[in-house]
């Protein structure tokens, strides 16, 4: 089923292709977080490094199946969106903001030294079994039943927390238990998409955890219009395919040093 | 041993100190993280080493000209970056724009000055004291000494001049010193060209104490320095002080006694337990929330 798509299009903008459609993952998983529930966190990432290297090892050291793999890894990022998201409940705003970007950090500066990770190097060699066709399937998968949870009562639960949170306690909310639950299903999606990433890209380091891939993933949510699902794609396709544009643009200007 | 690594860890914790005030005074006042602060810090560094090398001035020339130009810098970032997007958009926005200004200008220092690392020629002599069993060089007290006496200046001009009760007033509450008469504006500008020029000054000197400048040195320097502040408690000007040598010392003694491949995750642990611990951080005040 796989080659009726791919047989026509150039493998250049099929992999854009398959990383729009990852990005969409992990994007709809913080604009769950963000966008929707309303607590900042800028550090998506390390909830995409966590899927992956969780996935890449499975995959690699134990021979799991990929939908399993897949499911681990963001099983584990969920794990972690938990361990989190409980004792942050009591930040807010910015303090949360600055935990979840150390948190990332810690994440990363982690597997800089984790020698089943491969330390620096990071790992080689994962199975590329991440078709165009499994991409696109979850990401449909994903933005169905994101809208199902948006449309439903917890989704108007998560809304009225972004909104007010004491005026949604009073209506008998509880913001606590929404939060942690927006933060362990935003970082399945942010682990599940890192697994995705890693079956397809072959190779991952730590620097895919890095603080500049949390801030791109935060703007997608925030450029689409933050809580709004279409918005969360247009900003995800918008902002995998700028780069790419703008990929020629260094070569045109000249190169020169005012300090030697 | 422990002794020379608390002196270490004094002397990392003033540079970080220095950087966090301009976070945390900013953030006093217009509740926005400036990240655009670290790359400040970068540019000041740069600038005392381009003061050094082409023009060949001394070090405190070279600092003195740094902090004016990261001033002038930081005001300009505010007037582009910030001033328009205030009370008009959701604080969000804001924080993405301070962001755009980070990668602005570090891939614009990158531009100017290519990617390598630079050193500072040795402007300074180098000299070794003994103080029973620790060794302090003529450049820690230095540093030392000149990041308290920018500290205590600037606690000066904000407890005892005209401008910094101003600086207080918008603090605490933006509106009601607007209605006072306060130019909200001129204010929130002379704050960031206060934090600017400390940041600059930290920069010239951590340029010349580990000897590497380079474009992207101010994104960890920045997000470390942010953590000082939110450790100390964020709006709070002791608070960043005392936030900013906590966290050098326990960064160095992790360093000394740990393991030196997490020394970048040192910081963010130590703030991460905080904070569980005293969500307000070691200074800050809790604000009462109202309905």
């Amino acid at each position: 089923m796989d080659g009726l798509f791919t047989q026509y299009i150039d493998p250049y903008y099929l992999r854009i292709l398959m990383l729009i459609g990852i990005n969409i993952i992990a994007a709809l998983g913080l604009n769950l977080i963000t966008g929707v529930t309303g607590q900042l966190s800028m550090g998506h990432a390390g909830f995409m490094s966590l899927g992956a290297y969780a996935s890449a090892i499975l995959s690699m050291q134990f021979q799991v199946p990929y939908p399993l793999a897949l499911l681990a890894g963001g099983l584990v990022a969920a794990f972690f969106g938990l361990f989190i998201g409980i004792p942050t409940l009591r930040l807010q705003g910015d303090y949360l903001a600055m935990v979840t970007i150390g948190f990332a950090e810690i994440i990363r500066v982690f597997f800089l030294n984790f020698g089943p990770g491969g330390k620096a190097v990071g790992l080689a060699g994962i199975p590329q079994n991440t078709t165009f066709s499994t991409v696109w399937l979850l990401v449909l998968v994903v933005v169905l039943l994101n809208a199902l949870l948006l449309n439903s009562r917890s989704g108007r639960a998560l809304y009225a927390i972004r909104e007010n949170e004491i005026a949604a306690e009073a209506c008998g909310v509880n913001s606590t238990r929404y939060k942690v639950l927006s933060f362990v299903l935003g970082a399945f999606l942010g682990g599940l998409a890192g697994a995705l990433f890693a079956h397809y890209n072959y190779y991952i380091d730590p620097n895919i955890g890095s603080f500049m891939k949390s801030i791109e993933i935060l703007n997608m949510v925030v450029l689409g219009g933050m809580g709004s699902i279409p918005g969360t794609i247009l900003g995800a396709v918008l902002l995998t395919i700028l780069p790419e544009m703008l990929r020629q643009l260094p070569t045109t200007f000249p190169a020169f040093s005012l300090i030697c | 041993m422990l002794w020379q690594q608390l002196l270490n860890g004094l002397t990392l914790g003033s540079s970080y100190a220095l950087i966090a005030l301009g976070y945390t005074m900013v953030y006093g006042i217009i509740q926005l993280i400036n990240f655009a602060h670290g790359e400040i810090y970068m540019f000041g560094a740069f600038a005392g080493l381009f003061l050094v090398t082409v023009l060949g001035a001394n070090l405190f020339v070279a600092i003195v000209g740094a902090m004016l130009f990261c001033m002038v810098l930081g005001m300009l970032v505010e007037r582009v970056a910030y001033r328009p997007l205030r009370g008009k958009s959701s604080r969000l926005s804001a924080l993405i724009s301070a962001i755009g200004v980070s990668i602005f200008l570090s891939t614009l220092m990158a531009l100017l000055a290519q990617t390598n690392t630079r050193r500072y020629p040795e402007i300074i002599s180098s000299q070794t004291y003994h103080l029973g069993a620790i060794e302090v060089s003529s450049l820690q007290v230095l540093i030392l000494f000149l990041s308290a006496g920018l500290m205590v200046g600037l606690q000066l001009v904000v407890k005892k001049t005209r401008v910094g009760k101003a600086m207080r007033a918008c603090s605490q509450d933006l509106d009601a010193s607007c209605l006072m008469g306060i130019n909200v504006n001129r204010i929130i500008s002379l704050t960031f060209a206060a934090g600017s020029a400390l940041a600059a000054a930290g920069g010239v000197m951590v340029g010349i104490y580990y000897n590497a400048v380079w474009p992207y040195m101010g994104t960890m320097a920045g997000l470390k320095a942010f953590c000082a502040a939110v450790l100390g408690g964020i709006g709070s000007i002791p608070g960043a002080m005392v936030g900013g040598l906590t966290l050098g010392v326990m960064e160095i003694l992790g360093v000394a006694y740990l393991s030196s491949s997490y020394k970048d995750a040192i910081a963010f642990a130590v703030l991460i337990l905080v904070l569980i611990i005293r969500p307000q951080g070691i200074m800050g005040q809790k604000i009462v929330k109202k309905v």
